[in-house]
């Protein structure tokens, strides 16, 4: 796996599509990076898995989706909540396990959701959300307005029986389901070496009849178009499709940390995903000053969100039994 | 049971199961059903046919052998506003549900603080005898029991299972039924209308000063004919059927126990962390000054075997249930054996293979 080159290939977009695209990119590169700032501090109460390095995925499906359309994704899933819109107040509210989260602090980092904006809920089980998504989309189809779902997991996930499970019936029922397999080749610190007998994933998918494309370098408008052409032809009633796209983690595999020095894999191996690096990337189609009015943007948003965080009251004891059962 | 009306008719379980889908599918277009062979000539011994006909494939539909998937797809057309009956043939093959049910299913609601819902109806059937075995026998009820956010009913015939069926539909949460096969072909009068059962009422089926008789599921059945073996020996028992295990109304039969001084649970399923172990801890917390004498017999703690001389020991039966309703009383002072040939399941009677 290696990210191919340092020069980005953006055919067909304007200038505004670039500006929408990179501050997707940078507000979920500053959130994660200021919830790895915050955290020694231990006012985050919630194991995070940050997606530095993986943004572009997200943010390039995403930027496919309708607002009325769904996302669903796993406990790495602080980015594709942000792309597909969730709030950004409530997210940072909730990893700090204050009554204002998305969930009321119920939840935490890894049950993460926003029905308004399209996001079901994320899982700390591996896999576990790829069958309820393909749920969604035979909901979609059968109301026939033309809506999908994206469904995000790891490369792990695909060992999962349900994984198979899942694409065999999506196929089966033309279900209008996008799997997004974020290829960062570790499952926690396994290599894909170890546990798959083959990488030949995309062949494996499509002998379900189900048509895919990898894309190897994080390139966000590659993975947007490929994304958007899926999804088009979903809409129209062509079934799932399956999208690989290889990417690497840039921190440890939970927590704030880079994990270099812990000797399962060199930082060399990072070098080529740095250059690959679609914020600096995206950024450089920007103007300098466009650029900067941007981040501003992004940074006022974050510093509002920990501020209405760290303002927030901590939920009353009482709500501890609120919810067990639905009336 | 005061399950006369003017519209009721003797109706087989089977076929009360089947009216409850047929009308609550007329009434609500967001029910679907689906399971493995749910559509196929046999429809799950009869309690799915004509649903396809009526309702077309997109409604009802046969599945891959997918428990797993087939399980969090049906959690999540829930979670989308659709309400799922999602079929097994066996209680056995939950197991392989088992991931999507306790950490999504029972969870969704709570952990997404109530933005999401998962009004999903899970049936399965425990099997009994001609050699079912091993593998087609389980009742894993109390396994469900044990998670916060699953509803667990087990009608014990047909109006309960009309009526608890309507309202598992009409229920916002997920709800385990637990169907018994041998169940299947006993009859009970039940309404032509839609009605409903409410969850967390335990029926008083026959009053009694003696002793308290809780019988689960199938062996519910079971208790009301040891019952008669008792009754013929001047001990008269109050037998309840609890009909919902979660929620779980503990008044009724806490109340009966206090009055009668004597708990006997029988359970469809092992005694070991079982629905009979909660129900006797809950009423043993609960009685603060003098605690009923509780027992419980389920099944042996063993697997279940297929051969008729083994199964025969495994399950409770009237003799074994009203054997020791009466030592509870005697102090085991007096022996007893009623006639063997009163004692045999209800269904050796009445039922035969195959399954």
């Amino acid at each position: 796996m290696k990210a191919q080159n340092s020069e980005i290939y953006a055919h067909g977009y304007s200038d505004n599509d670039f500006q929408r695209i990179y501050r997707s990119l940078k507000l979920i590169r500053r959130a994660e990076e200021e919830i790895a700032r915050v955290y020694p501090s231990d006012k985050i109460k919630s194991p995070v898995h940050l997606s530095i390095g993986q943004e572009a995925i997200a943010v390039g499906v995403c930027d496919a989706l309708e607002a009325t359309d769904a996302v669903s994704g796993t406990y790495r899933g602080h980015a594709s909540y942000m792309a597909k819109g969730g709030s950004l107040e409530r997210l940072f509210a909730e990893l700090y396990g204050k009554a204002t989260g998305i969930t009321g602090g119920i939840g935490g980092s890894m049950h993460l959701i926003d029905i308004e904006h399209g996001v079901i809920g994320t899982s700390a089980v591996v896999g576990t959300t790829i069958p309820i998504a393909a749920g969604f989309s035979m909901s979609f189809k059968r109301e026939k307005k033309g809506r999908v779902i994206a469904a995000f997991f790891g490369d792990g996930a695909t060992e999962e029986g349900v994984f198979s499970e899942t694409l065999n019936f999506a196929a089966l029922h033309k279900l209008p389901i996008l799997f997004i397999c974020e290829n960062n080749g570790y499952a926690i610190h396994t290599p894909i070496s170890k546990r798959w007998a083959t990488g030949r994933l995309c062949e494996r998918v499509e002998t379900y009849g189900i048509p895919t494309a990898a894309i190897e370098d994080q390139n966000v408008f590659k993975i947007r178009d490929a994304a958007s052409g899926f999804i088009n032809d979903m809409r129209a009633g062509a079934g799932p499709a399956f999208l690989e796209a290889k990417a690497y983690r840039w921190r440890e595999h939970v927590g704030p940390n880079s994990d270099f020095d812990q000797g399962y894999r060199s930082e060399i191996d990072l070098e080529p995903w740095r250059k690959a690096d679609q914020i600096s990337l995206v950024g450089s189609l920007l103007s300098d000053s466009v650029r900067r009015l941007i981040d501003n943007a992004v940074d006022d948003a974050i510093d509002k969100a920990i501020a209405f965080a760290e303002q927030s009251p901590f939920p009353k004891t009482s709500r501890l039994y609120n919810n067990v059962f639905a009336n | 049971m005061s399950l006369q009306t003017e519209s009721a008719r003797d109706l087989h379980y089977v076929d009360a199961l089947c009216e409850a889908f047929l009308q609550e599918m007329e009434l609500d277009p967001s029910v679907v059903l689906f399971g493995i062979d749910v559509d196929d000539h046999k429809a799950i011994q009869g309690s799915t046919q004509g649903l396809l006909k009526r309702f077309g494939p997109e409604r009802v539909f046969g599945t891959p052998l997918s428990e797993d998937a087939m399980t969090g797809v049906a959690i999540g057309a829930a979670m989308a506003g659709m309400r799922p009956i999602h079929v097994h043939i066996r209680m056995d093959f939950l197991m392989l549900a088992m991931n999507q049910l306790v950490n999504i299913a029972s969870k969704a609601h709570y952990m997404y603080n109530g933005q999401v819902s998962v009004p999903l109806v899970v049936r399965s059937m425990i099997g009994k005898s001609w050699g079912q075995g091993a593998q087609h026998s389980q009742g894993l009820h109390s396994m469900f029991m044990h998670v916060p956010g699953l509803k667990v009913v087990a009608p014990s015939n047909a109006y309960d299972a009309k009526g608890c069926m309507i309202s598992s539909i009409r229920d916002p949460n997920p709800v385990i039924f637990v169907e018994h096969r041998l169940l299947y072909n006993t009859k009970a009068p039940v309404p032509d209308k839609p009605y409903t059962v409410q969850f967390g009422k335990a029926r008083v089926a026959k009053k009694g000063t003696e002793i308290t008789i809780v019988g689960i599921s199938n062996m519910f059945m079971e208790c009301m004919r040891a019952s008669e073996l008792l009754s013929e020996e001047g001990i008269e028992a109050e037998v309840i059927d609890p009909i919902s295990l979660v929620p779980l109304d503990i008044q009724t039969i806490y109340k009966s126990a206090t009055k009668t001084g004597h708990l006997l649970i029988v359970d469809n399923s092992w005694t070991n962390c079982g629905a009979s172990a909660e129900i006797l801890a809950r009423v043993a917390e609960m009685s603060e000054y003098r605690t009923p004498k509780l027992r419980r017999i389920g099944y042996a703690a063993t697997t279940c075997p297929t051969t008729p001389a083994l199964e025969e020991v495994f399950y409770p039966n009237p003799g074994t249930i009203a054997q020791t309703a009466y030592r509870m009383l005697t102090k085991g002072k007096t022996e007893w054996k009623p006639d063997p040939q009163r004692t045999k399941l209800s269904y050796q009677t009445e039922f035969r293979g195959p399954f």
